[in-house]
C-alpha cells in the first residue's frame, strides 16, 4: 500500500500545495494547525473536492491526474471516509447506516462483515438506533464502522477525536489502534493534536500554512 | 341533510379527476423545476424563477386568457397536442386539469425547493464515498430526506386546484358534466334564482373536502415524524 499525492488547489485566491508519499501501511498522521488545509486534503483524495493540478496515486492505482485528465468519481476510489461531523444518514437506523456501503461493495472487496465489525468496534447494541439518539462516542464508532463496511482499501480520518467527551477519548483511541493492528488498513489520520499523534502514528507529515512543502515520508 | 344527488356526485367525481390529474401531471415537473431552482446555478435562473412564479401573482383570468391564445384549436402549439397525443383542451376536462395544474405549481415548486435547499449536502457526499453514484445518493438519500415537502407541496397544489376557478372558467369554460367542477357549480348555482340550498350543499361539499386533504397530510406529517420517534423511546 502506498500513497503518492502531489496536488494543488487554488481557492480563494491563495494556492495550497500539497506533496508528500507514504510508502508502508499503518497509519500516516498528517500533521498541522487549523487552517492549514487538512480536510480540503482529505476530501481531494476521496475525490469530493477537484484539485486545479498534480495527481494522486493510491497503491498504484492514479484516482486522479490532470495531465492524463483522469478524476475518478468517489464512488470508484475506494477510500473509507470518516468525517469529522461523520454524516450518519439521519433517516437510517444504525444497521441500515453500517450495511449502506457494504451492500454496494463488490463481494470480493467486502474484506468484514458485520459482525466482526460489530465486535471491534462494540457497537452490536446500538443497531436498531437513530443517530440522533447516539452519543458523540457511540456515533463516532458507528461511523468508523460504516467507512470499514464500504470495503475500502484505505481509511482516511479527519480529527475523528473532535466529537468526543474527554472520558471517552482513550476508547476511540483503541478501537483506532485495533483497526489499524488488527484488520490492518492503512490509515491517513488528520489531527492537530501532538500527543495523539504521538501515540497512533507510524509516520507524521506536517501540514503548514500557505505554502505548504511537505519532505517525503520515511 | 340527505345523499348527494346525481348531479352533485357527478360534479364531486369530475373535480377529483380533474385535480387527481392535474396533481399526477404536476408533480414531476414541480420536482423537476424545484431541483433546477434549488441546485443549479446558470444565467437565466432568475427568468425561469418569475416565469413559475407567475400564475401565482397575475389575475387567474389572465392566465385562463394566456391558455386561450396559447392552445386554442387553431394555433401551432394547439394542433401540435391535436396531431401529437390527440389531446385538446378548449371545452374540455383536460382543458381544466391543465388550468389547475398550472394554478397549482408554483405553490408545490415553492414547497418543494425549499426541502430540496434544507437536504445537507454533506449526507451525499457521505453516499458517494460509500460507493453510492449520483442516482443511487438521490434515490436513498436526497429524496427521502424531501419527502415531507413533496407531501407538503402534494396537498397544497391538490387544495388550490381544487378550488381553482378563474383560469378554468376562461379557458376551458363551464359545461356541466366536463369542466363544471366545485367551485363552477357554486358559481353556477349562485346564478339561479332560489338556489340557495344548493349553493350552501356545494359549498359544505367544498369544505369538507378541503378538510380531508388538510387531515390526510397532517395525518401523514405525523407518521413521518413518529417513523423518526420510534428509535427514541
Amino acid at each position: 500500500m502506498s500513497f503518492d499525492v502531489s496536488i494543488s488547489l487554488k481557492r480563494s485566491g491563495r494556492m495550497f500545495d500539497y506533496t508528500f508519499k507514504a510508502e508502508q501501511g499503518g497509519l500516516t498522521a498528517l500533521f498541522g494547525p487549523s487552517g492549514a488545509g487538512k480536510t480540503t486534503l482529505l476530501d481531494m483524495i476521496a475525490g469530493l473536492v477537484r484539485p486545479s493540478s498534480g495527481h494522486i496515486v493510491i497503491s498504484d492505482d492514479v484516482v486522479f491526474d490532470r495531465e492524463r485528465r483522469i478524476d475518478l468519481p468517489p464512488e470508484r476510489r475506494r477510500c473509507g471516509y470518516v468525517f469529522q461531523d461523520l454524516r450518519l444518514f439521519p433517516h437510517r437506523n444504525v444497521r441500515e447506516n453500517l450495511l449502506y456501503g457494504w451492500r454496494l461493495a463488490v463481494p470480493e472487496h467486502r474484506w468484514l462483515d458485520l459482525d466482526t465489525a460489530l465486535d471491534v468496534l462494540g457497537i452490536g447494541h446500538l443497531l436498531g438506533r437513530r443517530p440522533a439518539t447516539l452519543s458523540g462516542g457511540e456515533a463516532q464508532r458507528v461511523a468508523i464502522g460504516r467507512a470499514l463496511l464500504s470495503g475500502p482499501r484505505v481509511l482516511l480520518m479527519d480529527e475523528p477525536l473532535a466529537s468526543v467527551d474527554a472520558e471517552r477519548r482513550d476508547e476511540i483511541l483503541r478501537v483506532i489502534e485495533r483497526v489499524r493492528d488488527e484488520l490492518r488498513l492503512p490509515i491517513l489520520y488528520v489531527s492537530h493534536d501532538r500527543a495523539e499523534v504521538d501515540r497512533l502514528a507510524d509516520r507524521v507529515i506536517a501540514i503548514g500554512a500557505h505554502p505548504a512543502t511537505l519532505p517525503p515520508a520515511p | 341533510m340527505t345523499a348527494l344527488t346525481g348531479e352533485e356526485w357527478e360534479v364531486l367525481l369530475l373535480s377529483l379527476k380533474v385535480s387527481g390529474v392535474a396533481m399526477a401531471c404536476a408533480l414531476p415537473l414541480a420536482f423537476a423545476l424545484a431541483w433546477v431552482l434549488a441546485r443549479w446555478r446558470f444565467p437565466g435562473a432568475i427568468v425561469l424563477d418569475a416565469l413559475v412564479h407567475l400564475p401565482l401573482v397575475l389575475p387567474p383570468v389572465v392566465t385562463g386568457w394566456l391558455l386561450l391564445i396559447a392552445l386554442a384549436p387553431n394555433t401551432a402549439l394547439g394542433r401540435f397536442f391535436e396531431n401529437t397525443f390527440g389531446l385538446s383542451f378548449m371545452f374540455r376536462w383536460t382543458g381544466a386539469a391543465l388550468a389547475a395544474a398550472i394554478m397549482a405549481l408554483p405553490l408545490m415548486v415553492r414547497a418543494m425547493r425549499l426541502s430540496i435547499e434544507a437536504v445537507d449536502r454533506r449526507y451525499e457526499q457521505a453516499a458517494r464515498t460509500l460507493g453510492a453514484g449520483r442516482l443511487r445518493t438521490f434515490a436513498t438519500i436526497t429524496l427521502p430526506l424531501t419527502l415531507p415537502g413533496i407531501l407538503a407541496g402534494l396537498v397544497l397544489g391538490f387544495a388550490r386546484s381544487v378550488g381553482e376557478f378563474g383560469a378554468t372558467i376562461t379557458f376551458a369554460s363551464n359545461i356541466p358534466g366536463e369542466t363544471r367542477t366545485l367551485p363552477l357549480a357554486i358559481y353556477s348555482a349562485l346564478q339561479v334564482p332560489g338556489a340557495e340550498w344548493q349553493v350552501a350543499r356545494l359549498a359544505g361539499l367544498s369544505i369538507l373536502l378541503s378538510l380531508a386533504a388538510l387531515v390526510i397530510s397532517e395525518w401523514l406529517a405525523r407518521r413521518h415524524r413518529a417513523g423518526a420517534m420510534r428509535y427514541v423511546i
